[in-house]
């Protein structure tokens, strides 16, 4: 059938139907797992296995907070391999280019299904060549919270790295050798997994403020490393000095001033690049001069948002992820700097969500379409390369949701006919800021409105599409493979495109 | 009229692509120092395919050619056949420079009926800032850009960044300039990551009497045409004057706020109005 973001999607599958959708379904919540009277201390990932019975077809998760520093992924992965299971589900949050012990997995055919939030390097190149003999699912960080709270994904055990842990099973990531800060992304793991076992290189007497909750775990077990804490750090953490994104951010930040969102009590989120990096700044510099101050900022939380947090531009941060070592300390150290688990942050049956409470987010896009669909899953030839993390969570909620991007990316335009995968549906897209031009969403007319007398360069998506062409010339349009070799899942549950073989 | 000039170089593709979106006033395609000399008939190549076949333009196009004595000045001086160069920057200028550029010009304008190409002079030699008030009268010449890396270079001093040892250099430029009604442009600061070292030395700039600066980067354009831009408080007091001309109709002298507005005060609040016009201020 087709979806109504004009996408193919099998009969078998819950066909997209429009990102208000989820209003008419009703929250399914599968019981808790049973609170621990005890916790079992345990030397290494082998006694794990042992002891809770891990064999062929379970399905095993992690969370990423460790990112392309994280250790714990490749060990489960050695264990694997040693004792050869077969026909493992991967239920990682993420998977990081560090992470190349699943290929070989996949290869072997130990692992071959995976749901996972947002994957690029050798594994994403493994899956996008057909390697992995069942299916990728891509969901987003909300929806892999409400996955895992209806039951949808059925955890069998949940290996969560844990940076400290104390006598009682409890957990904190916010400091250790190996801190990476909040770790909002495994809670759903430890609440409704079938074992949950924290993987930690430090155990200490008691943690005063503990994130993992010790009644849900059921094992620890200590190794000598969990991860690299400097392999968390995301994207930059210096502005980008490239004249068009700085052109584009500062574009950006005018046209929220002119909107007038940057305002006593607004929000924001945006993502951690370069470019994002630089909107971020212009936007201190406004809420500075004009005396701003905002209630909060959320989203995986960098050195930026820290500082305007000290420097009380912001009441508080809701960090479900940390991506430098500057966030970790602040967490560590700041009361205000506080932790959300992935369901706070962007479930669409959680009530009150933060991403519900945002004014505004501003965000990346690999390729955007004439209809404002986004794909940040897949690059323009098909291989995957990231994925919709929070992306499709934020757009739906925040009041205003911009992308920025310049119009050209290595000679290849970023607006396309149709994107190669729709990550999020054009609907939750209002605002496209680049270098040349503005486009907004025909249906915000609220927007068009407000800006309508402002010097702002207003043009049409399809404007931009002729202007980039004239430049680039007619891209050949790139034709997909027949073979699908996974789906994106929408935040509620239903499919909203296919990812085909390369 | 102009703020800010930016330097692009010619052999630099995506720069060049972009051109039209940077919010410099104008453009410097530069053939000459940023250009390798291997790479001299490459950058000429690609900035002349630019200006044939480009959509849009920056709103000024200049175009710095390399200098009279070398052997690619000749082609570089061709590119004005393409019709979308506003200037020719003249490294370099002597009168003597000046006066084979204005031969070379004025026949090829005439071979190929074109309009009058200006010249931007660029005063970077001690011969240079001492010809200056020559080299501002000449007909071609609307502005006169100082070039103080170059300058320091010949007189074997070093740029500091307060600027004194540039101080005399500017004050030629600015007065040979506000004396021709020309333009004066100040030397680009070339420490790009330092945005209040940036600041201060445009205001310097400005205080002593430059209209324009010209920049190395992009990211330095924003303080440029901020600094050398009326600021709010000078448009606010502009419009007033203004309105208080238009009340005493008649009067050579009246009072505004007890001090005196006459004459120079009121062209001075005409200049402020024209350039926050010409730059979609309020």
């Amino acid at each position: 059938m087709i979806n109504s973001v004009n996408r193919f999607i099998p009969d078998n599958l819950i066909a997209y139907q429009g990102s208000d959708e989820y209003k008419n379904k009703k929250r399914i919540l599968i019981d808790k797992k049973q609170k621990q009277l005890k916790t079992v201390f345990l030397n290494s990932i082998e006694e794990a296995f042992d002891l809770y019975n891990i064999k062929s077809e379970m399905c095993l998760s992690f969370h990423h907070h460790l990112r392309n520093g994280d250790f714990v992924i490749q060990k489960v992965c050695e264990v694997i391999k040693e004792r050869d299971l077969k026909n493992l589900h991967f239920a990682p949050s993420s998977i990081f280019p560090s992470y190349t012990n699943i290929v070989d997995l996949i290869k072997t055919g130990n692992i071959t299904d995976i749901h996972t939030n947002y994957l690029n390097g050798p594994v994403a190149k493994t899956i996008s060549e057909g390697n992995l003999s069942g299916k990728l699912i891509m969901n987003t960080h909300g929806g892999r919270a409400r996955l895992i709270e209806s039951g949808d994904l059925k955890i069998n055990i949940a290996f969560i790295a844990c940076p400290v842990v104390d006598k009682l099973g409890n957990g904190t990531g916010s400091y250790g050798k190996s801190a990476c800060g909040t770790l909002g992304y495994a809670i759903s793991d430890l609440e409704y997994a079938d074992v949950v076992i924290l993987v930690t290189d430090t155990i200490v007497e008691k943690i005063e403020h503990k994130q993992i909750d010790g009644s849900y775990v059921d094992a620890v077990i200590q190794i000598n490393q969990i991860g690299d804490s400097n392999g968390i750090i995301s994207g930059t953490t210096k502005l980008t000095k490239d004249p068009i994104g700085l052109k584009i951010a500062k574009e950006c930040s005018m046209i929220l001033k002119e909107l007038g969102v940057i305002k006593n009590g607004f929000s924001m989120q945006t993502g951690a690049g370069k470019t994002s990096l630089a909107v971020v700044k212009y936007i201190r510099d406004i809420m500075i001069e004009d005396g701003i101050k905002g209630s909060f900022a959320s989203g995986g939380i960098t050195a930026s948002y820290v500082q305007m947090l000290e420097e009380n531009l912001f009441d508080k941060l809701y960090d479900v992820q940390c991506f430098d070592l500057e966030a970790v300390e602040s967490y560590h150290k700041n009361k205000n700097h506080l932790a959300m688990s992935a369901s706070q942050y962007g479930n669409p049956f959680e009530n009150n969500t933060v991403a519900s409470r945002l004014s505004f987010v501003v965000l990346g896009a690999a390729e955007i379409d004439l209809d404002f669909n986004v794909n940040v899953t897949t690059d323009s030839m098909g291989y995957l390369i990231g994925g919709s993390g929070g992306h499709a969570d934020i757009a739906h909620e925040a009041d205003l949701t911009i992308v920025i991007s310049p119009l050209i990316k290595s000679r290849i335009p970023l607006i396309k006919d149709e994107v190669m995968t729709v990550t999020t549906p054009g609907c939750d897209i209002d605002m496209l800021i680049t270098e040349r031009g503005i486009a907004i969403n025909p249906n915000r007319l609220d927007l068009l409105e407000k800006l309508k007398n402002s010097h702002f360069p207003l043009v049409s998506i399809k404007e931009l599409y002729d202007i980039t062409h004239k430049i680039t010339g007619v891209p050949k349009k790139i034709l997909k493979s027949s073979e699908i070799i996974g789906y994106v899942e929408y935040r509620d549950g239903s499919f909203i495109d296919c990812i085909y073989k390369i | 009229m102009f703020r800010s000039l930016l330097f692009i170089p010619g052999n630099n593709p995506s720069m060049i692509q972009n051109a039209d979106v940077f919010n410099s006033d104008g453009i410097i395609f530069d053939l000459e120092d940023s250009v390798d000399i291997n790479e001299k008939d490459n950058a000429r190549n690609l900035v002349n395919n630019y200006l044939s076949s480009a959509n849009n333009y920056p709103s000024l196009v200049v175009l710095r050619v390399n200098p009279i004595d070398t052997e690619f000045f000749k082609k570089d001086i061709e590119l004005i056949k393409t019709k979308k160069i506003n200037y020719i920057l003249l490294p370099k200028t002597t009168m003597d420079a000046l006066n084979v550029l204005e031969e070379m010009l004025y026949d090829i304008e005439v071979k190929f009926d074109l309009d009058t190409v200006k010249v931007i002079a660029l005063v970077e030699s001690a011969k240079s800032i001492i010809q200056i008030f020559k080299i501002a009268k000449h007909c071609r010449v609307e502005a006169i850009l100082l070039g103080a890396e170059d300058l320091c270079n010949d007189l074997e001093i070093d740029r500091s960044n307060e600027g004194n040892e540039i101080l005399f250099a500017r004050s030629r430029v600015i007065y040979a300039c506000a004396s021709n009604n020309i333009i004066s442009i100040d030397t680009p600061n070339t420490n790009i990551d330092d945005e209040l070292l940036l600041r201060e030395d445009c205001l310097n700039a400005k205080n002593l009497g430059m209209k324009a600066k010209s920049s190395i980067h992009p990211s330095q354009l924003e303080i440029i045409n901020e600094v050398f831009s009326p600021s709010k408080k000078e448009i606010i007091w502009a419009k007033r004057v203004l309105e208080a001309v238009e009340k005493n109709i008649g009067k050579g002298a009246f009072s505004l706020d007890g001090k005196m507005i006459d004459k120079p005060i009121i062209l001075k609040a005409q200049k402020i109005i024209q350039k926050a016009n010409k730059y979609n201020m309020e």
